[in-house]
Order: C-alpha cells, then sequence, then structure tokens
C-alpha cells in the first residue's frame, strides 16, 4: 500500500468515555463553521422586519432612556461623579446587555440546534460560540449609543478609553463561563429555560448598572464584587469617565477570579454532557 | 492489514428507554424519583434486602457486539429491518453519538449524510444555503467555491439560486440539498436512506453520481431499503438484526439472507392479548406467500395474519393503511365491509387479506390492525403491526418516480380510458367555414 497519496491519515478511536484529545484541534478545523452559524444567525435575526439592525441600538438606548428617568430624574440617585447619569447609566447598560444577551442566547442555542447535533458531527462547543459571535455584533452596533451620547453632552473620554476593548474582553469571558454552562444543562433540563429568564432579571439589579457600585457600602463591596459582573462593568465605566469613577482594585481582581472558575466550570460541563447530547436532546 | 479502515470491537450502544426522566428531563422528575429511589432503596436496606432492581428503567440493547473491518475502498451496504441498529451503527461511525462499550478505529475523515438538507435555513436563498450547508456537512470554503457551479448545475434550480429556499418547491429544495451532498469530499463516506428522494429520472443521476464517488477509491457505507440501488452501489453487506450481526458477506447473499429473515423473525414481538380476539402475527407476503417489505404498486397487497379467537361471535378484524407521517390513508373492516365475522370455534386462525391493486406512491407506510366486537368495540389493537416500502412508483411506464414526499398524496391516479385532447373552436378562431365563405 502506498502511503503517500493518504492525506494526512488521522486514526480515531471511539469509544465509550474516551478523553478525545482531538477535540481542541477539531474545534480549530471546525472554525469556518463557527463563522458560517454566526453569519446564519445575524442574516437571519433580523429579516422580515422593517427597521433590522437599528433593534439592536433600540433596546438597549430605550433602557438607558428608562433608567435616566426614573433613577436619575425622579428617585435621583447619587452617582459621584460630574458626568451625566445617561452616561454613568450606557457604561455601565452595555455590558450589561452583552452578558445578559449572550447567557440568554447561548443558552437556549444547543436545544435551538437539534436537527445539527443529531445529523452531523463537530465540536458542540461551536454551537454556544457562534451566538456569542452575533452578541458582539449587535453590541459592536450600540456602542454607537455611547458615542452619540458622549458627543451630545461634550464628554471627551481621556487615554483609560484604550482599555474598553480589554473589558469588552472580559465581559465576553465572564458571560461565557455560565452561557456554555446552561447551554449544556439545558439540554438535560429543560427548567433552566425559566430560570435563566430570572436569573437575568434579577442580575440587571444586583449588578452596578443604574448606580456606580461605590455606593455599596466599604465592608460589603468584596463579597458584592462576587457577582464577575460587578468588577467588569466598574472597569467599563471607568474606561469612559475615568478617574472619577475608580476601580476598586480587591474586587475586580476577586471578578477575575470568578469569571475564571466559571469559565472553567461551563467549559468542564459542556464537555461532560456534550458527549450524550445526540440521545438526550 | 495497513489499509483496514474501519475496525469495530465488540462495538455495543445501549439506551434506557421507559425512563420518563431520561426523555423529558425535567428537573422535578428527577428530584422526585430520585426522592423515591432513595426511600425505595432506603426501606430494602432497612429490610436487608439488596435490590438491583433499576424500578422503571428498561434497557435497551440497539447495538451488541459488532465486530467487523472495512478495507479501503470498500462499497458497503447495511441491510436491516427497521430498528435493527443501522442508524444507531451509522450515528457512532459518524461520532453524532458514542458507545457504550466497544471501539471503533477509524482512519481517515468520515463525512456522514444521515439527511439531506441538515441545516437548511428557509429564510436563505440557495446560494447561502449551499454556503451553509457545505460548512455543516464540513467542507471547507474554498472546497465550496471551487464546487459551487457544479453544485448548482447539479441541482438544476440555477434560475432560483437568489431566491430564499421558503418559496422553493418540496422537489427543488431536495435538488438543492442532495447537489450539494453529491459533492461532499471524504475517504470515507457514510450515507443513510437519502436516495429515495426526487424523480426517477433526478435519482438515476444521484445514483450515477454515488458510484463515481465510490468507484474514485473511496470507502462508502450505505443503507437503503431499496434494494436495486443497494446492488447497484455495493459489493459487500453487513446484514443487522435486532442490533447484532447477523450476516458478512457479498451483497446477494446478504440480501436473500435478509429476506429469508423476514419470514423467520415473523414479528415475534409481544403484542399483548384481547379479550376475545388476539392478533398473534401479521406480515406482508407476495403473490407466493413468501414474507416480503416491499410493495410494488398495482399489485394486490397481501396481508397474512394470524389471529386467535375464543370463539365469541360477532368479532372482526380491521386494518387500517398509514403514510410515512402516521396519517390513516385507508381503511378495511371485515365485518363492515365483508360481512365476514371471525370463526366461532376457539382455536388460532390464519388468513391473507388480498386487497385490490393499489397504485401507491414510493415511500414508507404502516398498517395497524385491530380486533373487533360488533364492529365498534376495539378488542386488540396493535399499532403500526406491518411495515413495508413502495420502492418506486412509476404507474404509466414513462419513467416518472411518484413519491409520498412530494406531498401530493399516496396514491397514483389511473385513467381508464386514454387520454385525448379535442380542439374547441372559439370565437377568435375562425372556422374553416366562414374562411370559405370569406374567400
Amino acid at each position: 500500500m502506498t502511503v503517500s497519496d493518504r492525506p494526512t491519515p488521522t486514526r480515531l478511536v471511539l469509544a465509550a468515555g474516551q478523553a478525545d484529545r482531538q477535540y481542541w484541534r477539531d474545534l480549530w478545523h471546525y472554525r469556518e463553521l463557527l463563522l458560517i452559524l454566526a453569519w446564519r444567525d445575524v442574516s437571519v435575526r433580523y429579516k422580515q422586519t422593517v427597521v433590522g439592525i437599528v433593534w439592536a441600538f433600540i433596546r438597549p438606548f430605550l433602557t438607558m432612556v428608562v433608567f435616566t428617568v426614573i433613577f436619575g430624574h425622579i428617585a435621583k440617585v447619587t452617582t459621584g461623579t460630574s458626568a451625566p447619569y445617561a452616561i454613568v447609566v450606557i457604561g455601565g447598560l452595555l455590558p450589561w446587555t452583552l452578558f445578559s444577551s449572550i447567557l440568554g442566547d447561548a443558552s437556549s442555542s444547543v436545544v435551538g440546534n437539534a436537527n445539527l447535533i443529531t445529523k452531523v458531527y463537530f465540536p458542540r462547543l461551536i454551537i454556544p460560540l457562534a451566538t456569542v459571535l452575533v452578541v458582539v455584533i449587535d453590541f459592536a452596533v450600540s456602542l454607537s449609543i455611547l458615542a452619540g451620547l458622549m458627543i451630545w453632552y461634550g464628554v471627551v473620554p481621556g487615554w483609560q478609553i484604550l482599555l474598553m476593548p480589554l473589558f469588552t474582553i472580559l465581559a465576553l469571558l465572564a458571560s461565557l463561563g455560565p452561557a456554555i454552562w446552561a447551554a449544556a444543562i439545558v439540554v438535560k433540563y429543560r427548567d433552566f429555560r425559566f430560570v435563566i429568564p430570572f436569573v437575568l432579571q434579577f442580575g440587571l439589579y444586583v449588578s452596578p448598572v443604574g448606580f456606580p457600585s461605590s455606593v455599596v457600602p466599604e465592608r460589603w463591596r468584596l463579597l458584592y464584587n462576587l457577582n464577575p459582573m460587578v468588577g467588569i462593568i466598574d472597569g467599563f465605566r471607568w474606561s469612559i469617565i475615568g478617574g472619577e469613577s475608580p476601580i476598586y482594585l480587591p474586587g475586580f481582581i476577586l471578578s477575575l477570579a470568578v469569571t475564571a472558575v466559571f469559565l472553567w466550570w461551563g467549559i468542564h460541563t459542556f464537555r461532560r454532557i456534550e458527549r450524550g447530547f445526540a440521545d438526550i436532546i | 492489514m495497513t489499509d483496514t479502515v474501519i475496525r469495530a470491537e465488540g462495538l455495543s450502544k445501549k439506551f434506557i428507554i421507559g425512563h420518563k426522566i431520561e426523555r423529558d428531563g425535567l428537573l422535578r422528575e428527577a428530584m422526585t424519583a430520585g426522592a423515591r429511589t432513595l426511600f425505595r432503596k432506603g426501606a430494602d436496606f432497612l429490610r436487608g434486602r439488596v435490590t438491583n432492581s433499576p424500578g422503571q428503567i428498561e434497557e435497551f440493547w440497539a447495538l451488541r457486539d459488532l465486530d467487523f473491518e472495512i478495507r479501503r475502498g470498500e462499497l458497503v451496504g447495511i441491510i436491516g429491518h427497521n430498528g435493527a441498529g443501522k442508524s444507531t451503527l451509522l450515528k457512532i461511525l459518524s461520532r453524532i453519538t458514542e458507545p457504550t462499550e466497544g471501539r471503533v478505529e477509524i482512519d481517515g475523515r468520515v463525512n456522514s449524510l444521515l439527511e439531506v438538507g441538515t441545516g437548511f435555513h428557509p429564510e436563505l436563498s440557495g446560494r447561502e444555503n449551499i454556503f451553509l450547508n457545505g460548512a455543516i456537512l464540513g467542507m471547507s470554503r474554498a472546497e465550496m467555491r471551487r464546487r459551487f457551479d457544479q453544485i448548482v448545475e447539479f441541482s438544476g434550480v440555477s434560475k432560483f439560486i437568489d431566491t430564499p429556499v421558503k418559496r422553493y418547491s418540496v422537489g427543488m429544495y431536495v435538488r438543492l440539498a442532495f447537489a450539494v451532498a453529491a459533492h461532499l469530499e471524504a475517504e470515507i463516506l457514510v450515507v443513510d436512506e437519502v436516495l429515495s428522494v426526487g424523480d426517477a429520472e433526478f435519482q438515476s443521476r444521484c445514483l450515477n453520481r454515488m458510484s463515481e464517488v465510490a468507484g474514485s477509491g473511496r470507502t462508502v457505507l450505505f443503507v437503503s431499503h431499496n434494494f436495486a440501488a443497494v446492488t447497484a452501489l455495493t459489493r459487500r453487506s453487513l446484514v443487522l438484526e435486532g442490533g447484532r450481526l447477523a450476516f458478512d458477506g457479498p451483497v446477494d447473499s446478504g440480501l436473500a439472507h435478509y429476506t429469508a429473515s423476514l419470514g423467520k423473525t415473523e414479528r415475534v414481538r409481544n403484542w399483548g392479548r384481547g379479550k376475545d380476539a388476539t392478533l398473534i402475527s401479521a406480515k406482508l407476503v407476495d403473490s407466493e406467500g413468501r414474507a416480503t417489505e416491499n410493495f410494488t404498486p398495482g399489485t394486490p397487497l397481501r396481508l397474512h395474519v394470524v389471529v386467535e379467537t375464543t370463539g365469541m361471535p360477532g368479532m372482526s378484524l380491521a386494518v387500517t393503511l398509514r403514510d410515512q407521517h402516521n396519517l390513516p390513508i385507508g381503511f378495511y373492516s371485515s365485518a363492515s365491509f365483508s360481512n365476514v365475522p371471525l370463526p366461532t370455534s376457539a382455536g388460532r386462525y390464519e388468513c391473507v387479506l388480498s386487497l385490490d391493486p393499489l397504485y401507491l406512491a414510493a415511500g414508507e407506510y404502516g398498517i395497524d390492525l385491530q380486533t373487533t366486537s360488533t364492529a365498534i368495540v376495539v378488542d386488540h389493537r396493535v399499532d403500526g403491526a406491518v411495515q413495508f416500502f413502495v420502492n418506486a412508483c412509476n404507474p404509466g411506464d414513462v419513467g416518472y418516480d411518484f413519491r409520498q414526499d412530494q406531498g401530493a398524496g399516496h396514491l397514483a391516479l389511473r385513467l381508464n380510458a386514454p387520454l385525448r385532447f379535442v380542439h374547441l373552436p372559439t370565437a377568435n378562431t375562425p372556422n374553416l367555414h366562414s374562411e370559405q365563405r370569406l374567400g
């Protein structure tokens, strides 16, 4: 037998509980599928809607207006900064929307693609990852609200704005862990479909979206940062307003640690349940 | 051997059935069932009994101890009844599901085709779906671009390539989907029953394409109920029976083995019992009384039924024919349609219900049987007692294949007099008379 005419022979062993060392290589091999699934979701998302992608803009914008009117003007929440309340809110709302959309969309993504899972092989992580890409595109669109508000109020960003991409990536990582975990667990227990919207609604109020986290009493702050979005939202807001909204460093580090743990746990759970997806979906 | 590309050893796959939690996966049920099990186990333990009985859990081995080897370039047909484990085997080989025991070694890139049009999105255009479907099937974008024109040409829908596929007819949709699949590049190709789509002309094109693929030195594993396709495409066959490998050898002997086993096994599963009349077995038979799973349109549909009766008077037998979606499409009752009751002395009887020739569309069908008392009250009922296939329906011998999945019903309507078109003169077309007069 001539070996030369074979394109890179790869020996694959399929057996129960086989620790699949090829998984990460496969994930790389299927990167085009990731892009194509994301592209599919983006191009289908706003089909037969009148205003299309503008929806990505409308939702966070209206939320911002509601927050500004209720908390800024009626309840008169103190922000401790000279920055307009609208800017403070949008600085928290953008990373929070990123988080909640990723968790919300990705958690139902695997079940939503059941037809693919029972018919073709590919590393299943591709599915929640593709939803993440879609959300990131919406996020990019909604950044224009921030730009618009900064021009409106004449807020000039400092050098910190350069770190905004870093905080965006951290927000992505913080959402990825719980999202991947939920995507896998929903396959088995559909109950979590009802749990997640509730968690997200709740999360909006316990995360520093409508207020800066500095309003939390000093002795509770570290505990407060167990919510990984706290440190990240603080950081994101700091990158816009700068020194007037300082980052609470121990809390920030704690938030990062929690993010890392969630990420590891999410991937671990997903990989464990993934093997049986086709049988239980 | 260096050129073995697939080696399976003791391959087994177990499913848990009849177990609410596994199927619905509601947390509440998992918790209550868990609590119940815990309670029962605790009670058993206190009583000093150790129980291993898993309660309502029932194990089902879809595949059991499969050993086989497949060499490079072999064309293998996988044959078996419904539920014999064919699909499970293909799913394991295509890495969709994991084996419970045993192992498979695979040398080379496997591409599987368990369905045409996997992942097609109705809102996207034909062009977009080609790229989407290709990526899902594991083709690279470069590969897709290279083959794009070929695919479009093969599908024959180039005019509508930028129309969303939700506006396609079923036929166009299927052609496009198959066109992508037919251009899949793989060292090992695993194909489930997917050739049974489209009209006869398109099917033969697909078959040609498949044999081209097979001829180019690729390894092909192929499942089909279409004996003609299996014979045409493959040389070797694996026959599965109840999850076990029953035969491994040349395709002709394999098909013979399979056909013979149809008579032998005769649906020995337990159908339960009726009060007065119990259905024991049922099978489709050909004109010589041999069991078959294939029905030829235009021949009588012959059903061999064994029934046991207590001798209760007024019992009768009824048949419901169902299509692939399990919708009823035909009915027969021995009481209401022929006024023939079951015998009134107790015992076991066999009979052949020979139904008038039907021109059934190609596809899958099922038959429900029931015994009734006084033609109204169901005594014993067996859903899906018989399953059969129509491989091709070509009522007029013009090379057209009428199929169930075309969505035009299940019966080919036939003429009982030749079709003639007679020209009707209208007001605008002057007839010969007036012309003559004008002239």
